[in-house]
C-alpha cells in the first residue's frame, strides 16, 4: 500500500455548499490558512437547488417584521424543540448575512423601492423570504464561489499563488475524521475521486459541512451526495448526533414518471397562490388545521383568496401551513382514496395566475415540467405527493460557537449540524441557518487552530487503519461467499426506510427495520466492487453504504424511542404530541462494541430552560400548548 | 408507453484511449439518458465513470455529447429518440478525458480566475444596495448560468483549436465579464478597471465571430451571444474607437 501523502492546514471545510463555502471564507478572513474539499465540483454542492429563498427579517416587504417575529415563528415550526439560542442567533443575524452577499455580487430580485424582495411562504407570519426567481440556491452558491475567487485573486497578487491560502479540493472525499494521541482532532483521511489515491490533510480544526443523508431513502429530493458522511464521520469521531428521529418529508414532490419520483416542486408554488386538491376537487386543507394552529389560518377559501391582497386583515390559508402538517394530509387523502392518478394530489397555480406571470416568478418550475412530465403549469394542475427533503437532526453542537459537543477542534454547521430546527424546519430557514452557522463555525475553528491546540502529527496507525477500511470493498466477501453488489444493498436499505421509518410510522415496522438494517450491515462487509480505483462509481457506493447504515440506523432507533408525534416525526400509534417530550433530546452515539444491540446507543437529555425574555414573546394561551407542566410553573 | 430495450453506444476508455461499447438496455416510461447510464452502471459495468448531481437539470454536472450534441443526460428525455435509433453517448470532446464520460474540466476554474472579481461600490453600507428589478434583469439572466460547460465545449474557436484555449475564456467566462459589467452597482471604472477592455484585450472577445453555437446548447436558454457577447463588443468597440471615449479615457489617466 502506498504512502498517503500529507498536507498541513490551520482549518480543513469538509464541504463546499453554503454553510461550507461561508465557513472557509471567514476562516481565511479570519487568517487560518483553510481547505475545503468536496466530493463534486466546486459550484455543484446540494445548495445549488434550492430554489424558494432565503428567511431573513429584512421587513423590506412588511415593516412589522423583525427578529423576534422571526424566532417565534421558527420556534413553533419546530414545535419548540428547536435549541432556542440557535433559533435566537439564527434570527438576529440572517439579515446581515444577506445583505452581505450583495456587497459580494449577489443580485436578488427587487422591491418596487430598489431594496431585496420578499417572499410568502409556509410558517413565516410575513413576507420573509429573499429570492431569484425559483433558482435562491444557484444564486447563494454562485456568490459565495465567486468571493472565494475573489479571495484567491487577492493572494495571487500578493504571493503569487491562488491556493497559498485558501485551496478548493474538488472532486474528493472525506472517509475519516482523524485524530492525534492525545484524541484531539487532527486532520481527515480523503481520496481523490478521479484517481483514488489517498491523501491526509493534517489540520487542528475540522468544520464539517456535508449536507444531509436523504439517500437512505428510496423518493427523495436529494441528490447522491446525501449519504450522511458528515455525520457518520462525527459519530466515528466520538461527538453525538441530536433529534435524529426528525426527518421532513416535503410535502410536494413529483410524483411522475417513476424516474423523477421525489424531484422537488418549491414550496413557492404555494406562497405565490397555487392550492392543493383532490381527486373530488376539493381545498382539502381547510380540513387539516391543528388545534395549535387553528387561530392562525383562513377558515374559508374566500378569506385565505383575500389574504394574498390584504395580508393584516386576513389570515393565510391552509396551504401555507409547516410542511409536516401539509405532508401529513396529502398522505392522509390518498390513503382515504382521494389521490391523483399516480398517487399525489393536484397542485394548481394555472388557475391562480397568469401564464405570463407563471412563467417569471417560478420558471425553473415551469421547465421542470415541461421538459420532464410534458406538463404545462400555467394549464393544468401539478400532480404531487410528500419526498424525503431534509433532516432536522445533526451533530450536537454549542450553539454559540457550532463546535461539536466533547470533540474538541471540530465543528459542524449547515444542515449536517443538529438542533436549530427543532422538530421541523421552515422553508427558506436552511439557506440563512447554512450563512449564520458556517460563517460563526469559520469563526470559532480559525480562532482554535490559533489557539494553543498542540499540531502533533497523525499516528501512521490510524493512517493506514483508514486506509485499510477504504480498500475493503476491492477484496470483496471476506466469508468466501459470492461479493454483494453495493447498489443491491443501496436498493434495499432505501425501500427499507421509505417503508419502515418514512413518513407516518409504527412501532413494529420501525423493530422490523431495525432487523433488516442489521442484516444489510453484515451483508455490507461484504460488498465487493470491480475494477480500479479510477472514478469508480461502485467503489464509492460501498464505501458511502457504512454511513448511510450508522445513520439510518440513528434514525430508527430515536423513532422508535420517542413515543410521541411532533414535527417530522409522527408516529400512527403514538399520534399525540406530548407536552413531556418537549424537554426531551434524544443522543445517539456509537454504541460500545461488544454491544449486541447494534452499532447505536442512545442517550437521553433534558434541554436547558428557554431564557425568560425570549419565552416572553409568547402568549401564555399558546405556552400551555407546548411546555412542558414543570416548565410552566418554574 | 411500456418499457422496451434500447441500443446504447458508450465511450469507454481513459486518457490512453478507448472505444465504443454498445449495450442492450431497458427503458421505462418517462426516463432521460441519465437513468439509463444509472441502469448500466448497476446492471452491466458498474464501474462506468459519469458525473452527475442533481438530477433536476439545476448543477450542470452531467454534461455529455448524445448522439454528437452537447446536452444534460438528465434533461434529455428517451422520448425524443425512436425505439429503433442508437443513442450514442460520448465524452465533452473540448476537454482531455479522464475516464468514460468525465472529463477534466479544469480549464473552466482558470478561466474562472481571471476575470476581475466584483467590485463593491465604496460607501455603501451592505443594507444600502438600492437596484431597479429592470436594471437587475440583464445580469439577472447571465446568473442564471449552472456552468455545465457545453457552450464551452461546442464553441469552435476551442472545440478543435487547443491552441487557442491560452487567449480565449470561451462564451461563459465572457458572458461572466458582461454580468459584472451590466452589474448596477458594480465600481470596478471607479477603481481604474475597464472590463469592455479587458474582455476584448484579456480575453479573446476579438475570437468570437457570433455564430450563435453557444447559444443553442444553453440548457438555461440563455441568449448569450444575443444578450452577452454582441453587446460586449459594441461596446468594447465604442470605447477602442470613439476618439470622444477614447481622449476622455487619456484624460482621466493621466489625472490619477
Ligand atoms: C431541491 C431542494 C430545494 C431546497 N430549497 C430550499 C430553499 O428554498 N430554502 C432553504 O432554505 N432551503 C432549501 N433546501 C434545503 C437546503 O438547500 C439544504 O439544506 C442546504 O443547501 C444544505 O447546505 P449545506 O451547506 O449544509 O450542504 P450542501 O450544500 O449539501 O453541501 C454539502 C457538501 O459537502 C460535501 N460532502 C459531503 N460528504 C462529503 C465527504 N465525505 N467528503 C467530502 N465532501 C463531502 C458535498 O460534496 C458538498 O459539497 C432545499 C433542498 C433541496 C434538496
Ligand atoms: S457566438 Fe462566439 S462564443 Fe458563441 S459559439 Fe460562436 S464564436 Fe463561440
Ligand atoms: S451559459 Fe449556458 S451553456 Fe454555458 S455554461 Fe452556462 S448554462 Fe451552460
Ligand atoms: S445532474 Fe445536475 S444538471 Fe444533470
Amino acid at each position: 500500500m502506498t504512502q498517503a501523502e500529507r498536507q498541513q492546514w490551520d482549518v480543513v471545510v469538509v464541504g463546499a455548499g453554503g454553510a461550507g463555502l461561508r465557513a472557509a471564507i471567514e476562516a481565511r478572513e479570519r487568517g487560518a490558512r483553510t481547505a475545503v474539499i468536496c466530493k463534486s465540483l466546486f459550484g455543484k454542492a446540494h445548495t445549488v437547488m434550492a430554489e424558494g429563498g432565503i428567511a431573513a427579517s429584512m421587513g423590506n416587504a412588511n415593516a412589522g417584521d423583525n427578529w423576534q417575529v422571526h424566532f417565534r415563528d421558527t420556534m413553533r415550526g419546530g414545535k419548540f424543540l428547536n435549541q432556542w439560542r440557535m433559533a435566537e442567533l439564527h434570527a438576529r443575524e440572517a439579515p446581515d448575512r444577506v445583505w452581505e452577499l450583495e456587497t459580494w455580487g449577489a443580485l436578488f430580485d427587487r422591491t418596487k423601492d430598489g431594496r431585496i424582495s420578499q417572499r410568502n411562504f409556509g410558517g413565516h407570519e410575513y413576507p420573509r423570504l429573499a429570492h431569484v426567481g425559483d433558482r435562491t440556491g444557484l444564486e447563494l452558491i454562485r456568490t459565495l464561489q465567486q468571493k472565494i475567487v475573489s479571495l484567491q485573486q487577492e493572494d495571487f497578487r500578493d504571493c503569487g499563488d491562488y491556493e497559498a491560502r485558501l485551496k478548493v479540493f474538488q472532486e474528493c472525499t472525506v472517509t475519516r475524521v482523524l485524530k492525534d494521541d492525545e484524541g484531539r482532532v487532527g486532520g481527515t483521511f480523503c481520496y481523490e475521486r478521479e484517481s483514488g489515491r489517498f491523501f491526509v490533510l493534517e489540520a487542528p480544526a475540522v468544520v464539517l459541512a456535508t449536507g444531509g443523508i436523504g439517500k437512505s431513502f428510496k423518493v427523495t429530493s436529494n441528490s447522491w451526495e446525501y449519504t450522511g458522511d458528515g455525520h457518520a464521520l462525527a459519530l466515528l469521531a466520538g461527538a453525538r448526533l441530536v433529534n435524529m428521529e426528525f426527518v421532513q418529508f416535503h410535502p410536494t414532490g413529483m410524483v411522475w414518471p417513476p424516474s423523477v419520483k421525489g424531484i422537488l416542486v418549491t414550496e413557492s408554488v404555494r406562497g405565490d397562490g397555487g392550492v392543493l386538491r383532490n381527486s373530488d376537487g376539493e381545498r382539502f386543507m381547510f380540513d387539516y388545521v391543528p388545534d395549535v394552529f387553528k387561530d392562525k389560518y383562513a377558515e374559508s377559501e374566500e378569506e385565505g383568496d383575500r389574504w394574498y391582497e390584504d395580508p393584516d386583515n386576513n389570515r393565510r390559508p391552509p396551504e401555507l401551513l409547516p410542511r409536516d402538517e401539509v405532508a401529513r394530509a396529502i398522505n392522509s387523502e390518498v390513503k382515504a382514496g382521494r389521490g391523483s392518478p399516480h398517487g399525489g394530489v393536484f397542485l394548481d397555480v394555472s388557475t391562480r395566475m397568469p401564464a405570463e406571470t407563471i412563467r417569471r416568478r417560478l420558471p425553473s418550475m415551469y421547465h421542470q415540467f415541461k421538459e420532464l412530465a410534458d406538463v404545462d403549469i400555467t394549464a393544468e394542475p401539478m400532480e404531487v405527493g410528500p419526498t424525503c427533503h431534509y433532516v432536522m437532526g445533526g451533530v450536537a453542537v454549542e450553539s454559540d460557537t457550532a463546535e461539536a459537543i466533547g470533540v474538541p477542534g471540530l465543528f459542524a454547521a449547515g444542515e449536517v449540524a443538529g438542533g436549530m430546527h427543532g422538530s421541523n424546519r421552515l422553508g427558506g430557514n436552511s439557506l440563512s441557518d447554512l450563512l449564520v452557522f458556517g460563517r460563526r463555525a469559520g469563526l470559532y475553528a480559525a480562532r482554535y487552530a490559533s489557539g494553543p491546540a498542540a499540531r502533533t502529527p497523525v499516528p501512521d496507525a490510524q493512517v493506514r487503519a483508514a486506509a485499510a477500511e477504504a480498500l475493503r470493498p476491492f477484496s470483496g466477501a471476506d466469508a468466501g461467499g459470492r461479493a454483494e453488489n453495493p447498489y443491491t444493498l443501496h436498493q434495499e436499505l432505501q425501500q427499507t426506510m421509505n417503508d419502515l421509518v418514512g413518513i407516518i410510522r409504527r412501532e413494529e415496522e420501525m423493530r422490523q427495520a431495525l432487523r433488516k438494517l442489521a442484516e444489510l450491515r453484515l451483508r455490507a462487509r461484504g460488498a465487493g466492487v470491480e475494477g480500479h480505483r479510477q472514478f469508480n462509481p461502485g467503489w464509492h457506493l460501498a464505501l458511502d453504504l457504512r454511513n448511510m447504515l450508522l445513520v439510518s440506523e440513528c434514525v430508527a432507533r430515536a423513532a422508535l424511542e420517542r413515543t410521541e408525534s411532533r414535527g417530522g416525526h409522527t408516529r400512527e400509534d403514538r399520534p399525540a404530541m406530548e407536552r413531556a417530550w418537549r424537554r426531551v433530546n434524544l443522543l445517539c452515539r456509537i454504541a460500545d462494541p461488544d454491544s449486541d444491540e447494534g452499532q447505536i446507543a442512545l442517550e437521553r437529555t433534558t434541554t436547558e430552560p428557554i431564557r425568560s425574555d425570549l419565552l416572553s414573546l409568547f402568549d401564555k394561551e399558546e405556552l400551555v400548548k407546548y411546555l412542558a407542566e414543570e416548565e410552566l410553573y418554574e | 408507453m411500456t418499457g422496451y430495450d434500447a441500443s446504447f453506444r458508450v465511450w469507454r476508455g481513459d486518457p490512453d484511449g478507448g472505444a465504443l461499447k454498445d449495450f442492450t438496455v431497458e427503458v421505462n416510461e418517462g426516463e432521460v439518458v441519465l437513468d439509463i447510464i444509472h441502469r448500466l452502471q448497476a446492471t452491466q459495468a458498474p464501474d462506468l465513470a459519469v458525473r452527475w448531481n442533481c438530477k433536476a437539470g439545476k448543477c450542470g454536472s452531467c454534461s455529455a455529447e448524445i448522439n454528437g450534441r452537447p446536452r444534460l443526460m438528465c434533461m434529455t428525455r428517451m422520448s425524443v429518440f425512436s425505439r429503433e435509433e442508437v443513442v450514442t453517448v460520448t465524452p465533452l470532446r473540448a476537454f482531455p478525458v479522464v475516464r468514460d464520460l468525465v472529463t477534466d474540466v479544469s480549464f473552466n476554474y482558470e478561466k474562472a480566475r481571471e476575470v476581475p472579481s466584483f467590485v463593491p461600490p465604496p460607501g455603501v453600507a451592505p443594507d444600502e444596495y438600492r437596484m431597479q428589478q429592470i436594471d437587475v434583469e440583464r445580469s439577472q439572466e447571465f446568473r442564471k448560468c449552472i456552468e455545465c460547460f457545453l457552450c464551452q465545449d461546442t464553441c469552435h474557436v476551442v472545440r478543435d483549436h487547443e491552441e487557442n484555449k491560452t487567449a480565449f475564456a470561451g462564451p461563459r467566462f465572457l458572458m461572466r465579464i458582461a454580468e459584472l459589467d451590466m452589474h448596477p452597482l458594480d465600481a470596478a471604472e471607479e477603481s481604474g478597471l475597464d472590463r469592455k477592455r479587458t474582455a476584448q484585450e484579456d480575453h479573446g472577445l476579438g475570437y468570437c465571430n457570433i455564430t450563435k453555437c453557444c447559444t443553442e446548447v444553453c440548457p438555461e436558454q440563455i441568449r448569450i451571444t444575443d444578450n452577452a457577447l454582441i453587446p460586449l463588443k459594441e461596446r468594447a468597440v465604442d470605447r477602442k474607437y470613439d476618439p470622444l471615449v477614447w481622449l476622455g479615457d487619456k484624460i482621466t489617466r493621466r489625472r490619477s
